[in-house]
């Protein structure tokens, strides 16, 4: 009975993964291929047209909202399968399996982002650890006010969850994207503030954020800062000095549906979701064991050539700045030319509609991404480019991977100039 | 004063619209953009910025009014 008990209560916790990897017959091949997570309908995740194109083979140029699989978290994601699929709060050997497997990743990223390994929870993707952070930072300082301070380029999971707090305090950037620190100064040092939240780089036009310096500012007046760090993990430091971090695998070439949040010790946070006192966080409901290792495996092996691969890309992105700006006429190229992201380069283009661009960018094979509000499901323009005050039409993001190279580079900047002219002529421009 | 109607059109057209009223618009002058794409609050005054016209700001919803410098 207890056995048997044992073995149903086994494969009822282990569904979530189960029923995404579809019946025992199918199940290998589905593993074979991509890899399946909780977050696989994540409608970040462009998907790329492979057919062949006359200008070439297809270049994927939106790593800023999914870069490919490493190879390693391919490898990994195959590997943990076999152990990683028991529930790890079991007490029986396949469950203690899984848990040794749990606890080699949440040690992995941990020395990975030098932190304790009891400071990092995995989350079922970057946004639900965002929401984790932002809540359960609210949450955890009630007593000290209800007030969220945010910078106006903060990712909209974060404006998302500031909907939630008692009071939301926008602090503006300049034309280049960068916090306004002197606002950001008197804002968290007003009464009430709770929680203040800063974008580690803008994940729309790669500009590098003061943290330091506002997390010194935060530290002055007791506020706990928290960090976005999606951006930025795998690619370059994170200055010290923030309470909660959060990072995205699948930005660093891991697999979707891998949240990482950081709570630094001494920091209160409370779980904001049901049914649970817990004082430290916790995944929400099973947690996908293969996925989690997977993108262990893959920071490691990300950040042991971050250094490399940011000096390449850093290149290829001068490159790109350059060339647009002297090859496309009435082009802006915005963000910070220096301090910014090594991979992450945003152009807007005057008279150009931002969804024809992206889908004539598309029929030559480039996959890059946009912040127009013409491709938008809101249809407002990007609050990012618009607290910039940039024009936000005619919007493109390119945003670099280890895969990239400067052929695919030479041949999207050798495309774009005719593709920019055919759409405004088409305009009567 | 020339008043450019692009009520109703999605962005970029109220910025096509006013771009190419330009020329008829004497040096000095001012051009009133009515337009009603959310867009058209951001994307007028950083055009301003980008081609050295002057943007005069708001003066009612939906309106928005640039002087030709050049």
């Amino acid at each position: 009975m207890r056995k048997s008990g044992h073995r149903r209560q086994g494969v009822t916790d282990g569904r979530t993964l189960l029923d995404l990897a579809g019946t025992p017959a199918d199940r290998g091949s589905d593993l074979r291929g991509a890899p399946v997570t909780a977050d696989h309908v994540d409608d970040t995740v462009r998907k790329v047209d492979d057919r062949a194109d006359p200008a070439g083979t297809p270049a994927y140029l939106d790593a800023a909202s999914a870069a490919p699989p490493h190879p390693v978290a391919r490898q990994a994601l195959l590997a943990a399968q076999a152990d990683g699929w028991a529930d790890p709060d079991r007490l029986y050997a396949a469950g203690r399996r899984a848990q040794q497997l749990r606890e080699a990743a949440q040690g992995s990223v941990a020395d990975s982002l030098g932190v304790r390994p009891d400071e990092v929870s995995f989350q079922p993707s970057g946004t639900a650890a965002v929401h984790a952070a932002v809540l359960g930072g609210l949450a955890g300082r009630a007593r000290a006010g209800r007030t969220l301070v945010h910078s106006a380029i903060e990712h909209s999971a974060v404006l998302h969850a500031a909907a939630q707090a008692g009071a939301a305090v926008p602090v503006g950037v300049d034309l280049t994207g960068r916090l306004d620190l002197d606002a950001w100064r008197t804002a968290v040092g007003a009464d009430g503030v709770a929680l203040a939240s800063l974008i580690s780089a803008s994940h729309e036009v790669g500009t590098v954020q003061p943290v330091a310096a506002a997390a010194e500012a935060c530290a002055e007046h007791g506020v706990p800062l928290f960090v976005d760090a999606a951006q930025s993990i795998g690619r370059v430091p994170v200055p010290p000095g923030w309470s909660l971090l959060t990072a995205s695998a699948h930005k660093w070439g891991g697999p979707a549906g891998v949240g990482v949040l950081v709570v630094r010790k001494g920091v209160r946070w409370l779980s904001p979701y049901p049914g649970d006192d817990r004082h430290r966080p916790r995944p929400v409901g099973a947690l996908d064991l293969p996925a989690v290792v997977a993108a262990a495996a893959s920071l490691r092996a990300v950040l042991a050539e971050a250094r490399t691969e940011a000096a390449r890309l850093t290149a290829l992105v001068d490159r790109i700045r350059a060339t647009v700006a002297a090859t496309v006429p009435d082009v802006e190229v915005v963000g910070d030319p220096v301090r910014r992201l090594p991979h992450l380069v945003t152009f807007s283009c005057l008279y150009v509609d931002g969804e024809a661009l992206l889908h004539a960018l598309d029929r030559h094979g480039f996959a890059v991404s946009s912040g127009s509000s013409c491709t938008a499901s809101t249809l407002r323009p990007s609050h990012v480019l618009e607290a910039m005050g940039v024009l936000s039409h005619g919007n493109v993001r390119v945003s670099l991977h280890r895969e990239t190279t400067e052929d695919e580079v030479d041949r999207f900047l050798a495309v774009l100039p005719g593709v920019v002219a055919g759409i405004r002529k088409e305009a009567g421009m | 004063m020339i008043e450019v109607d692009s009520r109703g059109r999605r962005c970029p057209l109220p910025i096509i619209d006013l771009a190419k009223r330009m020329p008829s618009v004497a040096v000095g002058a001012v051009v009133r953009v009515l337009a009603d794409d959310p867009a058209a609050a951001n994307d007028i005054p950083a055009w301003c910025r980008m081609t050295g016209q002057e943007y005069l700001g708001s003066p009612a919803p939906d309106a928005y009014e640039v002087r030709r410098l050049r």
